[in-house]
């Protein structure tokens, strides 16, 4: 089994529970063990375009000289929001070493930090490292048949310096989505954004970017929606439950973690913790009759 | 020996006013033997109260240092205050019923979620407490862990006072370390059957014979109590 440092990041702990756990079961049919690093903070959630206040660099860039102190080299995202914060803040020092001197000045007596720990997304241990064929080789029950629309947000894909894929035309989820025996399909929100934080205080704006998403995704044939996203997955199934109440026509499409289906694919369907889903992904799915039979 | 060494005094400045204190003197004693008098600000003496935090920088370092003025001797070129309040929000709640289900911690203090992990918190606190660790783990509505990481806790303020979040980290600490003695922490068996037994009256007679004695045989009494080694 090989051991990968793992941030989790807040949401994992608490909305996203089923994306950890199902990370966490599908890693070891993979032979990896997802290890927790024992300390992190949160990751700033955003990444911050203030140019003259480094403070909110602090919080990316201490998880980053933990995971050094603990002997990494590297630590392993499945957030979006979190892979897209560290990595841009790691990418901030590596490239301005004077803004890189005032942070670790202000740091003090913590260890110096220099840009050394790579910063990865799980789906780029995925494509990169174990490679497709393997994720192939560990699927039990292919998703046959099943239509798979892959969302990546924002995050995961842009600005172009730290995504992990094309950004206009990414491919990697739909990678996954074949090796699991799935359907990817097109559809043209893919990269759209969810409405993101003003889930807070003007809700209307989400559900009308869900309702343009979910439904683009229904149009295009689509069984269900997958993300890497908790705050994405927030938006499009806790919101778009909400949505149906004024758009009673809405033809409801679930939401789930691109793990979560994989955990599916390798026949692991109970660690998914489908029923804290606002719009459950079972029914109609027809998933887990698929992998009983 | 050079002459430092054998000097028995030390400068300091208190509020920005030079004192010569004996050498050796803990930063409270220096205050009371400059002529301070303290009615606010101290308390137990001993470093587990917290009603002494001080402020203090020396001379030709950029540091700000903070510290227990009971616990700290003094230093030369100390210029030093006290704290002895820091103005910090106690949220108001009845711990009976008070809403568990989600983050009570961020419920009552959401300014918690200000928090950028600068970690001015964890460099500032007097009994070396990770307070920017368990200002994490009450943002993810951990309580255990909060109440764990923060048992030390005496509630100087300091860390509240230094915090560019202005979060009261002591008094969130404080709610976490309630709420799991009142709804997480395993049973005290021992305390239920005690408090049981003192209910039914079975202490009654010694505690009044006690009440009863006439001060020289209550003196005598405890002049002559037993004492565990």
């Amino acid at each position: 089994m090989r051991e990968i440092p793992y941030y989790p990041g807040c949401s994992l702990k608490d909305t996203a529970k089923g994306f950890e756990s199902s990370a966490m079961a599908v890693s070891r049919e993979l032979g990896i063990e997802l290890k927790e690093i024992p300390r992190w903070n949160c990751c700033g959630t955003v990444y911050s375009l203030t140019d003259d206040n480094l403070m909110k660099q602090l919080g990316p860039l201490r998880n980053l000289v933990r995971s050094r102190d603990e002997g990494y080299e590297s630590l392993y995202t499945l957030c979006s929001m979190c892979d897209n914060t560290l990595k841009r803040a790691n990418r901030l020092v590596q490239e301005d070493e004077e803004k890189l001197n005032k942070i670790n000045n202000f740091m003090d007596q913590e260890n110096d930090y220099s840009g050394e720990v790579e910063v990865k997304h799980y789906l780029e241990l995925l494509r990169d490292e174990l490679g497709w064929e393997k994720v192939m080789e560990n699927v039990k029950q292919p998703l046959e048949g099943i239509n798979v629309a892959p969302y990546y947000g924002c995050m995961l894909t842009r600005p172009k310096e730290i995504g992990l894929d094309d950004p206009h035309n990414p491919s990697i989820l739909g990678e996954l989505v074949k090796s699991l025996g799935g359907t990817p399909v097109n559809f043209p929100y893919e990269t759209e954004c969810c409405g993101s934080y003003n889930t807070v205080d003007k809700k209307e704006i989400i559900l009308g970017k869900t309702q343009t998403i979910t439904a683009g995704a229904s149009k295009a044939g689509a069984d269900l929606i997958i993300t890497s996203c908790p705050l994405c997955h927030f938006n499009l199934d806790s919101r778009q439950a909400e949505l149906l109440d004024i758009a009673p026509n809405h033809n409801p499409v679930p939401v789930i973690y691109f793990t979560q289906m994989m955990a599916v694919a390798f026949a692991k369907p109970e660690v998914n913790e489908f029923e804290e889903h606002a719009i459950d992904p079972r029914p109609g799915l027809d998933l887990e009759k698929k992998v009983v039979s | 020996m050079s002459e430092d060494a054998e000097k028995q005094t030390v400068e300091i400045f208190i509020m920005g006013k030079k004192y010569e204190v004996p050498r050796g003197l803990t930063i409270m004693k220096a205050m009371e033997y400059s002529g301070y008098q303290y009615i606010r600000g101290v308390g137990c003496r001993g470093g587990f109260c917290g009603a002494c935090a001080t402020i203090y920088r020396l001379e030709g370092d950029y540091k700000l240092h903070t510290d227990l003025a009971c616990q700290t001797t003094v230093q030369d070129g100390m210029y030093l205050t006290q704290l002895p309040f820091t103005p910090a929000g106690r949220e108001g709640y009845d711990l009976e019923e008070l809403d568990i289900s989600n983050n009570p911690l961020l419920d009552l203090y959401p300014e918690l979620a200000r928090c950028v992990s600068c970690n001015t918190c964890t460099k500032t606190c007097p009994q070396d407490l990770e307070v920017m660790d368990f200002v994490n783990e009450a943002i993810r509505g951990n309580i255990k862990e909060v109440a764990e990481l923060s048992f030390d806790c005496i509630q100087c303020g300091l860390c509240a006072a230094r915090c560019p979040a202005e979060i009261p980290h002591h008094h969130v600490a404080q709610l976490a370390r309630r709420i799991y003695g009142r709804y997480q922490a395993p049973d005290s068996v021992h305390l239920e059957e005690r408090v049981e037994e003192i209910e039914a009256g079975q202490f009654d007679e010694k505690l009044n014979e006690l009440v009863n004695l006439s001060k020289e045989d209550l003196k005598e009494r405890y002049e002559n109590r037993e004492i565990e080694e």
